[in-house]
């Protein structure tokens, strides 16, 4: 019994006797394990606050080209400018310049201001058409060129109002900016406040900016996105049909038959390694085999897509891959026993079974594709483009642009306004792509394994 | 290999015979061994399989008789590294000949599974799956007519009739083993082979998965592959017994399970190990 | 007959042939299917394949093969003489190729009849003002050699392509009616059309072989080609990158080297740190709902276009840097910076450090983890002590793949570094990088075979050959790493 008493009395309240602890120095190390916990938070939330600035710096910059300002007067089209020979004769009128209308829009703001009642003292009629886009006398002209029954009456006619009064109504312009700048007067902005109150002058949804083609860099309230979107579509539509059938093929292969060897391996380095190859490089690829060894022609949606097929067969080809080897071996010897092919086990109950996956995979990919800018470059998609594209297929063959280089074009123009425009497109550019995103979180949802 | 010391080797894998050979031979197999790479798995195997009964394969868990189980319509086929030699006959006819198509071989010798598969679609193609991609029925009637009665003769119609459209993995584990048994037999095989088919059952369903096993044994050669005496020794006319890839002894089962002539099967038998 | 219409008419034979080939099959079974070996729809496919694949694929030959015949059947014709000083006989050819277009379409408008074009001389008649009627352009008058020559091409090409519309529709129905013949009940028409299945599969999988193979090719076919304008050496070694428009240009990688390696850097001094704390937070201390709303969204951060990133440096980030920081320190007033371009790319690769690391912090075995938990050390003591030495090759893995993503990141750094090749520390000032001169020779208007153009892909060879090697010896560091756990 010395020995217990020798030892320290366990359990009694005694602290006195209790002897002391070793010390491991408790207080230190937590505070330690403190501080490495607030970096983890620190660091996670840095990466969250760094996604949420980036939403809101595009979002702020961007979300004000959906909006637009516009002016609506009254315009006469008078006959003996618009058609001196006074038969109506399209060919004929197709004489009379965008300046000639020019003109025509010049007085027709001057007079409709006066019939109601804006004053323009201080200001040059230079200046009062100098509200107008330099866009509207050709769409003007277009008008007239359709119908040339409308020549002789008096038209309601609205247009843009140029970039520089565009940004007055978005903050972008102000008083003291416009007294330095020799693109827009203060007196000039007074003016459209007057107009904004005779409601000649107005701010609306800017459907231009989706569908309108783009616009030279002086126009730039006239520039839109309705090429690049369609340049867009048509490659996806390409890489889609390209890529589907190439990936479901090879994975296939690789998964269910290629055997363990030399070739095999070769493949699948090859995948690996094209996965981590820099986009540049693809493009670079375009340019020296579809270009100009193949002859495929510049800014085409065709090349595009066939660079971005080469691009994300490996993604698509990886995932199909995964989904194949998910199916469990016990559906394809179900199918081998009663005496189906291997092919026939394949097509009838795996591939079926993995198509969900192999689909999520590939919409994944497309994302990746449709944000793909830099190998786009490369193979002139950067070319300023006005004319649609044709229907497919002729218009794969067309020269187009796409919205992620629309983006890249816009920013490397002078005008502020572009700015804007840029920011726009980019959220036309995320709205696609949450789309696809939401898509492929359904189709895995929605076809979550079933056996 | 002179002569002799093939026969030494032969000597090494004798198999115990104890009674004698199934009256009609439906399968016959001749030194069958079975390489996965460089591991042999198999040695030197005979063994026949009789018509219209059940053998049963017996042995301790590696002791290859699923492999040869898989042998007999092919299914190694599918292991790139798996290679078999020796001779193995369905009614005279080597089924590893070139001449042979190894998918009509298995719409001949149907398979049937450790874990019950149906495919993930209805009960109803689960059934004509096999019909159909062999061209077995000449109209829909017929495809029809193959499945009710496929279904009837797994003994499971009565509890599915009304609800074939609906998906085959909805049903309870046991009604999905006789689902599979249903879909080999709408193939119209000659043989089926089952591989430890009761093994992820309970007891009650095991019961009736034996029942159906004695019933076809009427139409069909069965083989099957057992964990479990009891099971072995309540469903088969002849039992064989595997072990370490040697086919150690075969027998009448009532012989094998009362008088094993091997003291290897003895041992097995009497739970000594396995 | 145009090559289009000849492959939609043996596409027209061959399903022809599926569908005879069906119904011929359940003939030769007398109606019941039961007798056949193959499902009828089988025994039409493979009566496709022998139509088709065939036919299609001499089509493809012969359009391959023709020009090249043709070509030197045509050149023989050209007499030294012909080829006007300072041009080449593969620019007189070109010339041989278009007054040969030039007559088709002057044929096809009406403007010229092939009567008149028989008996139409060079010498007498103004071809190529002819050929300008229609809206052909020859470089340069056309002889009377060379106008023969035009005449022979074509007349060539027009027996070319009736001969090969004769002999493709020819194999086409041989193929379809050998195919037919061999129909009996027992014939493995499955066997046939899974192996012709196969053969496409084989095909399709070489796509990803092909690939790389077209872009070494092409890189290094026209790297040779740059490095025979300019010496390799000087590429290689010169410290000043200046391209002039007129020849004497400085090309030396030096500087862009410099640039990349600095923005990199900088990118890898922002994620390494962000991206590793975070996973080690989320692997080890975050609750499962803060892990199941962070972790998805820092991987959104891979998802965003870099396009999107490009922009975010170039209006938000690039001012911001210059008034908040540059600015007052002196150090500059560019807005494109490294720094501008090393910040944001940082932010876009942290997903890559994150989530990489997150594997393969979560692969290292629990027990590890309990070892020293149960001997009384602290969740950040295990974590330094145990969990970071033992993942630690995979995680050297992760950070090597994205410097390798960094490197090769183009539209960023053309938005956000600048394009002033510059040896410089200052991070505020702007730099560029290999990326960024890529884009910008290949986008001006400078001739194709100029050296400022063709130094793009010896740039490119230089970048594939850089992130090839980080990505190989990443992964192999990343699977020596799992094989060890697994």
């Amino acid at each position: 019994m010395t020995e217990i008493s020798a030892s320290a009395p366990v359990g009694t309240d005694n602290d006195a006797t209790r002897p002391k602890r070793r010390d491991i120095g408790i207080k230190r190390r937590y505070a330690a394990e403190n501080r490495f916990r607030a970096l983890g938070i620190g660091a996670v939330s840095i990466a969250v606050l760094a996604l949420v600035f980036l939403l809101i710096s595009i979002l702020s910059n961007g979300l004000s080209a959906f909006r637009q300002t516009f002016v609506a007067f009254d315009v006469t089209l008078d006959a003996a400018v618009l058609d001196k020979a006074g038969n109506r004769d399209p060919a004929e009128m197709a004489k009379v310049t965008t300046i000639g209308y020019g003109n025509l829009l010049k007085k027709a703001l001057a007079a409709d201001l006066e019939a109601r009642g804006v004053s323009t003292e201080g200001i040059s009629s230079k200046e009062i058409a100098g509200l107008l886009s330099k866009e509207a006398p050709a769409q003007l002209r277009n008008r007239v060129l359709a119908d040339p029954g409308l020549v002789g009456q008096t038209i309601s006619f609205k247009t843009y109002a140029t970039g520089r009064i565009d940004g007055y109504y978005k903050g972008r312009v102000t008083m003291e900016s416009a007294a330095l700048d020799s693109n827009v007067s203060p007196e000039q902005l007074t003016l459209a406040d007057r107009m904004r109150g005779a409601g000649m002058l107005t701010v609306g949804f800017n459907t231009g900016f989706l569908f309108g083609p783009d616009a030279s860099e002086l126009r730039p309230e006239a520039a839109g996105l309705g090429i690049a979107i369609l340049g867009s579509a048509y490659m996806m539509i390409l890489v889609l049909v390209m890529s589907l059938p190439l990936g479901i093929a090879a994975s296939i292969y690789l998964e269910e038959f290629a055997p363990q060897n030399r070739f095999t391996d070769l493949i699948e380095v090859n995948i690996n390694n094209l996965a981590a190859v820099p986009s540049i490089v693809f493009g670079l690829l375009g340019l020296a085999i579809f270009i100009n060894f193949a002859g495929l022609p510049q800014s085409a949606p065709v090349v595009g897509a066939l660079v971005l097929t080469l691009m994300t067969l490996p993604t698509i080809i990886i995932a199909t891959r995964a989904a194949l080897k998910a199916v469990p071996p016990s559906i394809r010897e179900a199918a081998l026993g009663i005496g189906a092919s291997k092919m026939q086990a394949i097509f009838h109950h795996v591939l079926p079974l993995a198509m969900p996956g192999i689909l999520t995979g590939t919409i994944i990919g497309l994302a990746q594709a449709l944000g793909e800018t830099a190998p786009l470059l490369l193979i002139g998609m950067v070319a300023f483009v006005r004319d649609f594209p044709a229907a497919p297929p002729e218009g794969f063959f067309d020269p187009a642009a796409a919205l992620p280089v629309q983006v890249y074009n816009w920013t490397q123009r002078a005008d502020p306004a572009f700015v804007e425009r840029a920011s726009g497109a980019i959220i036309v550019l995320l709205v696609f792509l949450f789309l696809m995103n939401l898509i492929a979180i359904v189709l895995r949802r929605q076809f979550e394994r079933r056996w | 290999m002179s002569v002799a010391e093939a026969e030494k080797t032969r000597e090494r894998w004798q198999t115990v015979m104890s009674g004698p050979a199934p009256e009609h031979i439906k399968m016959h197999t001749r030194d069958v061994c079975v390489f996965y790479g460089a591991k042999q798995a198999l040695f030197d195997v005979d063994l026949d399989i009789g018509e219209r009964e059940v053998t049963a394969l017996i042995g301790p868990s590696g002791c290859g008789k699923s492999t040869y189980l898989r042998c007999l319509n092919r299914m190694n086929d599918t292991i790139d590294i798996c290679r078999v030699t020796g001779k193995i006959e369905l009614e005279g006819e080597d089924i590893y000949a070139p001449s042979i198509d190894v998918v009509e071989l298995r719409a001949r010798v149907g398979m049937v599974f450790q874990k019950p598969n149906p495919f993930a679609k209805s009960i109803f193609d689960n059934v004509a799956y096999g019909p159909r991609i062999h061209g077995l029925a000449g109209s829909k009637s017929d495809l029809e007519d193959i499945v009710v009665s496929s279904l009837k003769k797994a003994g499971l119609y009565n509890e599915v009739s009304d609800r074939l459209h609906e998906p085959g993995t909805g049903l309870s584990g046991g009604q999905q083993q006789r689902l599979c048994i249903a879909r080999a037999i709408a193939v119209n095989p000659e043989v089926i082979l089952m591989d430890e088919p009761c093994s992820a059952l309970d007891p009650i369903a095991t019961a009736k998965v034996e029942e159906l096993i004695d019933e076809l044994r009427e139409n069909y050669s069965i083989v099957i592959v057992t964990h479990s005496m009891q099971q072995a020794a309540r469903v088969s006319q002849r039992t064989a017994f595997f072990h370490l890839g040697i086919l150690v002894e075969v027998g009448d089962t009532d012989r094998m399970f009362t008088n094993p002539q091997d003291q290897r099967t003895q041992d097995y038998i009497t739970g000594r190990f396995g | 007959m145009n090559t289009g219409l000849l492959v939609l008419a043996v596409l027209v034979i061959a399903i022809a042939g599926f569908i005879l080939g069906r119904r011929h099959s359940l003939v030769t079974a007398n109606g019941d299917i039961r007798n056949l070996h193959s499902l009828p729809g089988y025994h039409g496919q493979s009566v496709f394949i022998f139509a088709a694949a065939p036919a299609l694929l001499l089509v493809c030959v012969w359009l391959l093969a023709q020009p090249l015949v043709i070509e030197s059947r045509v050149s023989s014709m050209i007499e030294p003489s012909d080829i006007p000083s300072g041009s080449t006989l593969g620019l007189v050819m070109a010339d041989v190729r278009r007054i040969s277009d030039g007559l088709d379409v002057a044929v096809a408008q009406g403007a010229l009849t092939e009567a008149q074009i028989d008996n139409m001389r060079a010498d007498l008649t103004d071809v190529r003002s002819r050929l300008a009627d229609v809206g052909i352009a020859v470089g340069s008058n056309v002889s009377q050699n060379v106008f023969l020559a035009a005449k022979e091409f074509r007349a060539l090409n027009g027996i070319g392509r009736i001969a090969m519309a004769i002999a493709g529709l020819a194999l086409a129905l041989a193929g379809a009616a050998f195919a037919y013949s061999r129909i009996t009940p027992r014939y493995r028409a499955r066997n046939v059309s899974e192996g012709a299945i196969k053969a496409l599969m084989i095909l399709s999988s070489t796509v990803a072989i092909l690939t790389t193979l077209g872009i070494v090719l092409s890189l290094v076919f026209e790297t040779v080609h740059f490095f025979r304008l300019y010496p390799a050496q000087n590429f290689f070694f010169n410290f000043t990158w200046n391209p002039q428009f007129r020849g004497g240009s400085d090309l030396g990688i030096i500087p862009l080297l410099w640039g990349t390696l600095y923005v990199s850097f900088t990118a890898l001094a922002v994620a390494v740190p962000i991206g590793l704390l975070s996973a080690i937070y989320l692997a080890e201390y975050a609750s499962s709902t803060v892990r199941s709303v962070a972790k998805p969204t820092i991987e959104l951060l891979a998802g965003i276009p870099t396009i999107v990133y490009g922009l975010f440096a170039l209006i938000t980030v690039g001012p911001m840097l210059r008034d908040y920081f540059a600015q007052p320190l002196g150090l500059g007033s560019s807005s494109s910076s490294v720094m501008t371009a090393g910040l944001v790319m940082g932010i876009m690769v942290i997903p890559f450090i994150s989530s990489l690391s997150d594997d393969v912090i979560n692969a290292v075995p629990q027990a590890m983890r309990d070892g020293s938990l149960g001997l009384g050390a602290t969740r950040s003591e295990t974590v330094k002590k145990v969990i970071l030495p033992a993942a630690l090759p995979g995680i050297v893995g992760a950070i090597l793949l994205a410097a390798s993503r960094a490197i090769g990141e183009t539209m960023i750094v053309v938005m956000g570094a600048g394009a002033a090749a510059k040896l410089s520390v200052n991070p505020f000032e702007a730099m560029t990088t290999i990326t960024v001169k890529i884009v910008s020779q290949l986008t001006g208007d400078t001739e194709f075979a100029s050296p400022e153009t063709l130094v793009a892909f010896a740039l490119g060879l230089s970048l594939f050959v850089v992130t090839l090697g980080l990505n190989v010896v990443a992964l192999y560091v990343v699977r020596k790493y799992r094989e060890q756990y697994e």
